[in-house]
């Protein structure tokens, strides 16, 4: 367990760690960082998967399924679509592979 | 064993730090996200192991339901994920980010209702005890998890379940479902009043140990992420996309700690703080504070202010052939891309024309307004999956100076990052907003698909100059006529 003032500097450390990534990125790639943001909190997974572990009758079983069910959601399609849009970043000396559109 | 759990949190931690920084370079940023993948997965596998799991008497059964919600949710989310349009990704990330939301949101629940469960249990003995002038057992929920466990729960269930319901309509609207920006008269008032009410019961259930106020908690922050969500205007949605993501780390932060979680306080926090500053930045850029988005429902009342009423002229049209050779002789292109370009999925035919003109010796440049499209940097990803290279693609500030130099530039459904009223007439609901200074080049042709007015619903002087020619109809085939018309030379 973190205690309370332990906690408090991770929240201080963290937050300026955040600011930090982001305060120097190019226009670019603002979708794909926000994106990709968003896979990391899919993080909340593993809290779904606690608070199911936890779970001692139906109703808290049913809440903490759902609980599963949507963190997995947000870290899989964070992931999926971060990854489809990165892998389209290149630069012109490689020529793209496929010219034919749809 | 506790151990090991603990620094793979540690380790996953780094890794989503590491892969969020290499995520801010384009060279790096593939590598980033299969980084914070790692991460991911590892922290999802070591979970399985901790204590919290193995040592419930209902372990099994709690398993497979992990099991079978991880199939469920992280399957459906593979499959759309894997089939969505570039052009829908803005939606999709508010659905996964709504997502997350709600399960930090519902991690509160569980851990509410577990507490109150406990005092409930409690209160028969205690009922005894007091005769004797003894209390065994806590009587408040607060008292049962402790006063910095419950407010933190308290207000991720608030900021999770805003975040949620909020991420849903926002993706209704983008994704053409939700048309409205009117919900009830009043509405500024309604959801202030809300709140209030709203953090009268967070109180409530902070104070007593009863079931029916934190159900009627959790109501009423469904429904005020919807009020909220429903007046922003489709102009200032990625700014709200944004601010729902920088919401949803922080209630996943505030869950963490909850659960004595690192891994999601350090996640959370990280998410929550560097969207926070990606929100301003686009609201910077928009020329909006964030607190206007919230507050105002931009392009519904507003939409009358800044018409042309000093009509500088009439709309000009002009036939594709004309133009085509207008910039195959030109020696420099620029190409201003928007939403409309995305709707008509012009942007493999748009690089045909680009490769075309560069053959000829024309020199082609791409402009991205900072808030072009549905979110800062739509553009881009559009224009990377047509397969233009990135150096070829101007930022706002990069470009701005040279417009004076180029030919022809070519406003692809975008309107109003070109409009000038932005520049010049103070009564116009864009004035402030930095502009590409299109106006400013010897030509410019806006392909559009009728004369109607932009997404922000305001008139554009631009269209409407000397220096500039309308070539309607839907981008895809605009520019492919376009592409005849270069070909055919």
């Amino acid at each position: 367990m973190i205690e309370g003032l332990a906690a408090l500097y991770i929240f201080m450390l963290a937050g300026f760690t955040g600011y930090e990534i982001i305060s120097k990125v190019p226009v670019i790639l603002h979708t794909p960082l926000m994106s990709g943001s968003n896979f990391v909190h899919g993080i909340v997974l593993v809290g779904a998967m606690i608070a199911l572990g936890i779970a001692e009758n139906t109703t808290q079983q049913a809440i903490g399924f759902v609980a599963v069910l949507l963190a997995a959601g947000n870290a899989v399609g964070g992931y999926v679509v971060t990854e489809r849009m990165l892998e389209m970043f290149k630069p012109s000396d490689k020529k793209p592979a496929n010219q034919e559109n749809k | 064993m506790n151990l090991l759990i603990q620094a793979s949190y540690f380790l996953a931690a780094v890794l989503f730090i590491l892969g969020l920084k290499q995520m801010s370079s384009p060279v790096t940023a593939r590598r980033g996200i299969q980084w914070a993948g790692a991460g991911m997965v590892l922290a999802t596998l070591v979970t399985f192991m901790s204590h919290e799991l193995t040592d419930n008497p209902q372990a099994m059964t709690n398993y497979i339901l992990i099991i079978v919600a991880i199939a469920i949710g992280g399957g459906y989310a593979w499959v759309s994920g894997k089939k969505v349009a570039m052009t829908d990704m803005p939606q999709m990330i508010a659905m996964y980010n709504g997502m997350g939301g709600g399960a930090a949101a519902t991690i509160a629940a569980v851990e509410l209702l577990k507490a109150q469960g406990e005092v409930a249990a409690g209160q028969n003995t205690n009922a005894l005890l007091g005769n004797v002038g003894l209390s065994a057992h806590p009587e408040t929920i607060a008292q049962a998890m402790g006063i910095d466990i419950t407010i933190l729960a308290i207000l991720g269930a608030i900021i999770g379940t805003i975040a949620f319901s909020g991420s849903i309509i926002a993706w209704a609207k983008l994704d053409g479902r939700l048309n409205t920006n009117k919900l009830l008269p009043q509405q500024q008032l309604i959801n202030l009043v809300l709140a209030v009410v709203l953090i009268g019961f967070a109180v409530t259930v902070y104070f007593t140990n009863e079931l029916m106020p934190i159900l009627v908690f959790f109501a009423l922050a469904l429904v005020l992420g919807v009020f909220i969500t429903v007046p922003v205007g489709g102009a200032d949605m990625p700014v709200i996309i944004s601010l729902f993501n920088a919401l949803t780390g922080l209630a996943v932060g505030f869950e963490g700690y909850v659960l004595g979680n690192a891994a999601m306080i350090i996640a959370g926090t990280v998410v929550g703080s560097a969207g926070s500053l990606l929100t301003h930045l686009m609201a910077k850029a928009m020329n909006r504070s964030v607190s206007n988005v919230f507050f105002s429902g931009f392009g519904t009342n507003t939409a009358a202010a800044g018409q042309g009423d000093e009509s500088g002229g009439s709309m000009k049209e002009v036939q594709a052939q004309d133009v085509g050779i207008m910039m195959a002789y030109a020696s420099q292109v620029v190409i201003i891309p928007g939403y409309g370009m995305a709707v008509a999925q012009a942007q493999h035919k748009v690089w045909e024309l680009t490769q075309l003109l560069t053959d000829k010796g024309v020199k082609v440049k791409f402009a991205i307004h900072p808030v072009a499209g549905r979110m800062p940097g739509h553009m881009n990803v559009l224009l990377a999956e047509a397969g233009v290279p990135y150096d070829l693609i101007y930022d706002m500030e990069d470009i701005n100076s040279d417009f004076g130099n180029t030919t022809v530039t070519l406003v692809i459904g975008a309107n109003d990052v070109v409009n000038p009223a932005a520049k010049k007439d103070p009564s116009s609901p864009l004035f402030g907003m930095p502009i590409l200074n299109a106006e400013e080049s010897e030509n410019v042709i806006v392909i559009k698909r009728g004369r109607g007015t932009g997404f922000s619903g305001v008139e554009n002087p631009l269209f409407l100059l000397d220096n500039t020619r309308m070539l309607f109809g839907d981008g895809q085939k605009a520019v492919n006529e376009l592409i005849q018309a270069v070909k055919e030379l």
